[in-house]
């Protein structure tokens, strides 16, 4: 039979009690191996997006723009100027030219129709190879407009994903520390990594509030400049989906001393953790504060209440789908762990496990949490998704838009957990979406359908 | 009437798409053939997403990953080792090379480095074909990429020889549907043809048990190699461009009369095209669409009140424009603005083509616009609807009018590849679409809540 990977990612493949840990991953993706990941580029501007005060300059052809017009299902309270897709849509006399003079006539335009916050422009594969001198337009046009102008390197080309994430971390870093924080609350924290998809951060800002902590800044879900500016002014970095923003909050802490913690918000067990560790960070910090001893005996009211809530319906859930078969495949895999937990929380099994930019130690960590014979895979690609798929019998898979029609065209359920959704799945509430969501794929009708499930007997017969 | 809205330096929500996507869908319309961008891996999974969202089939588009060295020292090696390892996972027939801008830009010749491939690879067995296109997303938009892939295709692999009976059809862009649709016109008339591309099936395919690398359907490789041999072409498109494209190549290298049409969009330009099939097949009209033609006339007649003199805004891929205006005019509505990412520099001409001798004065036709610029000159003109894509949502939502959803990308509803726009039974769809629509609007507007029309 044939292998099911091409030999020079074989070591990108761990099956969990088969050969002892070893997995090889953050490399550059093997080409004509279709993997699903996207670029630097891609990187920068998933996590910059959400700001929605801020103007998005896309500075290249019209396709890095066009393909991540309005890409997140990220929710502003407020203005949305994120939601524009802007390009300098250069042409070839650009190319052959420079398109500095474009870039700067380009953002003079739109500064004066928008008005926006701060400006971002990303530099896209051709820009880094034509040189342009995004620093100086930048630098440039921020003078003549008084708004602040921030290159974001995001060459497609100079990496992967990763990449892309830094480099947005290194453009916010430029707000960081310009805002005024004296009316900050001592207790008080950042929320990074949550990008407000179907409106998660104002679910988990609001149990903040009933914990009796002030959010400084959003980084970046329903984010504002003006908040960023002053995020130094927190007392905590609270740091979910850690690939794209951890970058950031190590940067704070060196700079400015604000120490950070790692949380998930995925799943009942992570979310009630997450809210102890922040509870027990501020008693730590002021342990014969009261106020930090009412924030400890908030939480537990939060959590009991949440909890207690969502319990019976879950249940529902958990009796229909128990022993089910599931896989999942993001894009970071710090999401996975959550995933796993959770789909524990409903007794189902978790058969395949992987991401586009983990890391070693995220792999070992999945290895620890799952169960024997389960899968571990590192910047997957269809044709070894679908053999996994089929090998493992699995009910429902857990993905983004381009894992979708994989699972769909072999009759396998599907839950979209990427940035394109419109549920919720953060939150307590989250938990209850999710097993919400994963029940109405596996419990469909419409399974009975598929060649997989079909029974051949009662076919009509086939004419000609 | 081309230029007279403001020339902004800035573009804001694109009326187009980038060129090696085009070509990465015509080549996905061949059979047994793998799409392959010679680039950064982003771009292919760019538009894997953008492609997925519109057709819901898995499209797999192999890259050649390049990164900062490559970019230095040039992309041949990976794209050399990209292409062993696509033959090796997909066994595929073709790979269908497209550029991008990156590799345009740091002058990787694609054609140097597959003649020595070629060299590389001498003596070994079940090597599949390669065919390439220069693809540059900074000129042209994905049509161009699309309509440039054919002609690459197409004057790197047809051949002459013995003449046949069959008649090449070169449909351009448009659904799944309208692809099965064509195919079953030309059966009835009894006309052997190849039609390229052939997305009916790549693009629309059935649940399976086992998943296949490649999707089943496509045209034929054979049978593109036989297009230099057949009778006549049709190419459809009144805004393509006069040299370099599939129908002009055949006709230059192979002497093969090419028949250009717009794309049979309404009973007007749908009579074009069954006239001359009926001239070339020697057979009369089938019946079956005899009837077609005269429901639809009979449906035109049942509808013609609720839709006569209203404004529709029309925009996307040129050749698309023009035929959806030609149809708009002959039901009564006035096309007040045909807007296109596109600037083929034909636009207005085609559209006075098939409109002058209805509309008392020509619409407002405006090449290589954005969303920003349509909204801008839609709120002075009043419309009550607005056909295209998905991406015109937005601006259908503030002006508080319908949305007909034509084309690509259908982003927002399900089932956007078996929209029909072609043919007597695509105008009779989008013609019951549109006055439903118009009457719904007014209903829904409406105190009375009247149940009857």
């Amino acid at each position: 039979m044939e292998a099911v990977a091409l030999k020079d990612r074989q070591n990108q493949i761990h099956v969990k009690g088969q050969a002892p840990f070893n997995i090889t991953c953050n490399q550059d993706s093997l080409a004509g191996a279709v993997s699903q990941r996207a670029c630097v580029f891609c990187g920068s501007r998933v996590v910059l997006y959400p700001i929605a005060d801020a103007l998005h300059l896309v500075h290249g052809p019209i396709g890095c723009a066009v393909y991540t017009w309005d890409i997140r299902g990220a929710l502003s309270s407020g203005p949305e100027l994120h939601r524009l897709s802007f390009s300098t849509d250069l042409q070839e006399m650009d190319v052959i030219f420079g398109g500095e003079k474009k870039l700067r006539l380009a953002l003079l335009e739109l500064i004066k129709r928008h008005t926006p916050k701060a400006a971002f422009v990303y530099s896209t594969c051709i820009v880094g190879i034509i040189g342009d001198d995004m620093e100086a337009v930048c630098r440039q046009v921020e003078s003549e407009t008084g708004i602040s102008v921030i290159p974001v390197k995001s060459e497609g080309f100079m990496g992967n994903k990763r990449a892309g994430y830094q480099a947005a971390c290194d453009a916010m870093f430029r707000l960081i520390g310009t805002g005024d924080t004296e009316k900050i609350s001592r207790f008080s924290l950042n929320i990074l990594g949550d990008f407000n998809l179907a409106g998660e951060i104002w679910m988990i800002r609001k149990y903040y509030e009933r914990m009796g902590i002030e959010v400084v800044a959003n980084i970046t879900g329903d984010g504002r400049v003006d908040d960023i500016r002053r995020a130094h002014g927190a007392a905590l970095n609270v740091v979910q989906c850690s690939g794209s923003t951890m970058g950031l909050a190590d940067m704070i802490e060196e700079e400015y001393g604000v120490p950070s913690m790692r949380v998930s918000y995925f799943g009942i067990e992570d979310m009630s953790e997450a809210l102890y560790d922040i509870a027990r960070f501020f008693k730590q910090q002021y342990p014969d504060d009261p106020e930090a001893d009412a924030i400890m005996e908030n939480t537990k009211t939060l959590v009991q209440e949440e909890v207690s809530r969502l319990v019976p319906e879950l249940e529902q859930y958990r009796q229909a789908l128990a022993g089910k078969k599931a896989a999942i495949y993001v894009g970071g895999s710090f999401k996975a762990f959550s995933l796993v937990k959770a789909f524990r929380l409903i007794d189902m099994q978790v058969v395949l496990v992987g991401s586009q930019t983990g890391t070693k130690e995220d792999y070992a960590e999945l290895e620890a949490i799952t169960d024997p014979g389960t899968i571990i895979v590192d910047d997957s690609n269809p044709l070894e998704l679908t053999s996994f798929l089929k090998e493992k019998a699995v009910d429902i898979f857990v993905g983004g838009v381009k894992e979708r029609p994989i699972a769909y065209k072999l009759g396998i359920g599907f839950c979209d957990h990427n940035h394109e959704r419109k549920e919720a799945l953060a939150g307590f509430e989250g938990m209850l979406n999710f097993a919400r969501e994963v029940y109405s794929s596996v419990m469909s009708p419409v399974w009975r359908f598929v060649p997989r499930k079909q029974k051949t007997e009662n076919l009509p017969p086939a004419v000609g | 009437m081309t230029k007279n809205h403001p020339n902004y330096i800035s573009t804001t929500n694109a009326c187009k798409l980038c060129k090696p996507l085009g070509a990465c869908l015509a080549f996905k319309g061949i059979e047994g053939t793998v799409p392959y961008l010679h680039g950064s891996q982003g771009c292919a999974t760019y538009m894997r997403r953008y492609i997925i969202s519109h057709y819901n089939e898995p499209i797999d588009i192999a890259s050649s990953s390049l990164s900062e060295k490559h970019a230095v020292y040039g992309g041949g090696p990976n794209l050399k080792l990209g292409l062993t390892n696509v033959t090796e996972k997909y066994r595929p027939q073709m790979i269908g090379i497209t550029t991008t801008c990156l590799t345009e830009t740091i002058g990787d010749d694609v054609a140097m480095f597959l003649r020595e491939y070629a060299l590389d690879t001498a003596g070994s067995k079940e090597l599949p074909d390669f065919v390439n296109v220069s693809t540059p997303s900074y000129s042209g938009t994905h049509m161009e990429g699309f309509h440039g892939a054919i002609y690459e295709i197409i004057k790197q692999r047809a051949e002459g020889g013995p003449g046949n009976r069959t008649v090449n059809l070169l449909p351009g862009f448009v659904s799944s549907a309208d692809y099965r649709l064509l195919k079953e016109i030309m059966d009835d008339f009894g006309l052997a043809c190849t039609m390229l591309p052939d997305l009916s099936e790549t693009m629309d395919g059935p649940a399976l048990l086992e998943y296949e690398k490649i999707p089943a359907g496509g045209t034929p490789l054979s049978a593109i190699k036989a297009m230099g041999r057949s009778r006549a072409t049709i190419e459809l498109g009144r805004t393509l461009d006069d040299e370099e494209t599939g129908g002009k190549e055949l006709e230059k290298s192979h002497k093969i009369t090419n028949h250009r049409l717009g794309i049979p969009i309404g009973i007007e330009e749908t009579d074009l095209f069954f006239n001359l099939l009926s001239k070339l097949s020697g057979r009369p009209v089938p019946d079956k669409y005899v009837h077609e033609r005269g429901r639809l006339v009979d449906a035109y007649v049942d509808g013609h009140k609720y839709i006569f003199g209203k404004k529709a805004i029309i925009y996307g891929e040129e050749d698309l424009v023009v035929g959806m205006s030609a149809f708009l005019a002959e039901i009564g509505i006035f096309p007040v603005l045909c807007a296109s990412g596109g600037r083929s520099g034909r636009l207005a001409e085609a559209i006075d083509d098939v409109t002058g001798d209805i509309l008392p004065s020509q619409p407002g036709v405006h090449e290589g616009m954005d969303f920003f610029e349509i909204s801008e000159i839609a709120e002075t003109l009043a419309p009550d609807l607005i056909i295209g894509h998905s991406k015109g949502y937005p601006l259908a939502k503030k002006l508080n009018i319908p949305l007909i959803r034509v084309g690509f990308p259908i982003h927002d509803r399900v089932g956007g590849q078996r929209i029909l726009h072609l043919g007597y039974s695509g105008a009779q769809q989008l013609f019951d679409t549109i006055t439903n629509a118009i009457i719904a609007k007014k209903q829904t507007d409406s105190s009375v809540g009247y149940s009857y029309m």
